[in-house]
């Protein structure tokens, strides 16, 4: 059967890997391929890299970034930010991009998306909406202009459907690095409207969150950012907790049990008899 | 290692992946090229793809690769991996964007995978895949491996020529078989250790 998956979102600005806190202040992590590798080692399922930089500066894809930080993913990678014409979306497929995700460009340049699922496919073509709670409810928002717009995300969506998007990623900007748990009722009215896939963002802190809006929701995939940086094997804990309530791939060499942890995620310290234990086991690693 | 493994490049695919997946196995010598001359000097072929089937084959069709290709996978026997659209590429027909006909290596016919609720189209994500025992893709990746999968359409042939299904409301046919041509529906590129396996498997049969 098909897994739900559990997606790691790599913001980069100018070049830097960075955590994103309501779409203003920004904390530097590292390198692009860097983030990357780790993320593989640990199991996620798919990666989205993320150029928020790209459009406001009136850029387009980095590729040499790009093909740098595709060169060890074994994974899914869709690559997006500045991307405003087809030729640019071959370019990055030639760099290890497998899927490209447009956000402003799907909203002004809508013909772009219909040319870039006739030409590499729908499934190819991630429309990414970011989405700002209103008094009148939430509102698509534009993170160049950093205005917000008319229409709501479900709007939004079902034209971006229409015009050929194969996979939907909805974000919250309100709450983007507040670690308050996902936007239920805004994932809720997209997946209402859905059908593609949706993967939903913004405000996880743990696989608790993951696994509540995984087991409560449509959705295809939980998507984060921040809270998988700085923690080690932050992806195979996350996936323990999800895995705990439903099917989920579970596949990296090191893998925790439910029952290792504390309530917040921390792992709990094995009793002495074990850790002596495993002084003595020898693991050998898979040849492939 | 000494294999030379050539990604055929008709200018939709996503051709640096693979290299990058093959290359890390160690297989130095694996190129990315739509040269003729340099296709039939490989040992053996990858047909990669992400894109449109009607696209892809004007593509194949303009570069000439269409009757190069017939002639060394048909005719000389090269080994070849079709991945995804490299897979329905080699349908007898495809419904994808009105009818178009493929390459017809393994006769089947491409159509849309049905959507129910709860199964929304396209089909993205890790599927887990029952194989067949005896053919050498699946010779390493255990039984209910999860793969990577993305896509709209699904194989339908001859369940003699399946390899490989796995379950989305319906049955997919997840890998097709037949003596030197294997096809596969997910991403062995992208699916982490299952795919290196997989590629694996299949060139150790060749080497």
């Amino acid at each position: 059967m098909l897994k739900k998956r559990i997606v790691g979102v790599v913001v980069v600005r100018n070049g830097i890997v960075v955590q994103s806190i309501g779409y203003r202040r920004y904390l530097p992590v590292g390198r692009p391929p860097v983030a990357l590798e780790y993320l593989n080692r640990w199991g996620i399922d798919e990666i989205l890299l993320i150029d928020i930089s790209a459009t406001a500066a009136d850029r387009g894809p980095d590729y040499t970034a790009v093909r740098e930080a595709s060169a060890r993913c074994r994974v899914p990678l869709t690559v997006g930010g500045g991307i405003r014409s087809v030729a640019q979306i071959h370019e990055l497929m030639g760099c290890g991009a497998d899927k490209v995700a447009v956000n402003w460009a799907a909203r002004n340049l809508p013909p772009l998306v219909t040319e870039a699922a006739a030409v590499f496919g729908s499934q190819c073509v991630v429309a990414s909406v970011d989405a700002i709670l209103t008094p009148g409810g939430h509102r698509v928002y534009d993170h160049v202009s950093r205005a917000t717009t008319s229409s709501t995300p479900a709007e939004a969506v079902v034209r971006l459907q229409e015009l050929g998007a194969g996979e939907i990623f909805i974000n919250s900007v309100d709450r983007d690095g507040t670690y308050a748990g996902y936007d239920v009722p805004l994932i809720e009215s997209v997946c209402a409207v859905a059908s593609v896939p949706v993967i939903a963002c913004g405000g996880a802190r743990t696989g608790h969150d993951m696994a509540t809006l995984l087991c409560t929701t449509p959705v295809s995939a939980a998507a984060a950012a921040n809270f998988f940086h700085f923690t080690e094997h932050s992806v195979i804990l996350a996936k323990a907790a999800v895995a705990a309530g439903m099917p989920l791939r579970v596949e990296t060499h090191a893998i925790y049990t439910p029952d290792r942890f504390a309530a917040d995620m921390r792992l709990l310290r094995r009793d002495d008899a074990t850790l002596e234990a495993m002084l003595y086991e020898r693991d050998e690693p898979e040849v492939l | 290692m000494k294999l030379r493994i050539a990604i055929v490049d008709y200018g939709v695919g996503n051709t640096r992946s693979v290299l990058n997946a093959v290359a890390s196995l160690g297989y130095q010598r694996a190129f990315v090229s739509d040269q003729p001359a340099a296709l039939a000097r490989a040992d053996a072929l990858i047909l990669p793809g992400v894109g449109a089937f009607e696209e892809a084959m004007r593509a194949i069709r303009q570069r000439g690769l269409d009757r190069s290709l017939t002639d060394l996978v048909k005719g000389a026997g090269k080994p070849i991996l079709g991945i995804c659209l490299g897979m329905q590429l080699l349908a007898t027909t495809s419904e994808e964007n009105g009818v178009h006909e493929g390459l017809d290596w393994i006769p089947g016919h491409v159509r849309r995978i049905p959507a129910y609720p709860g199964h929304p189209v396209p089909h993205v994500g890790w599927n887990s895949v029952r194989h067949k025992h005896g053919v050498p893709a699946f010779s390493r990746p255990p039984q209910e491996a999860h793969f990577y999968f993305d896509h709209s359409y699904r194989y339908e042939c001859d369940p003699v020529h399946v390899a490989a299904v796995c379950d989305y409301g319906e049955p997919i046919t997840a890998a097709v078989h037949s003596g030197n041509i294997t096809g596969v529906q997910f991403h062995p590129e992208k699916s982490q250790n299952n795919g290196l396996r997989l590629f694996r498997g299949l060139f150790n049969s060749i080497a």
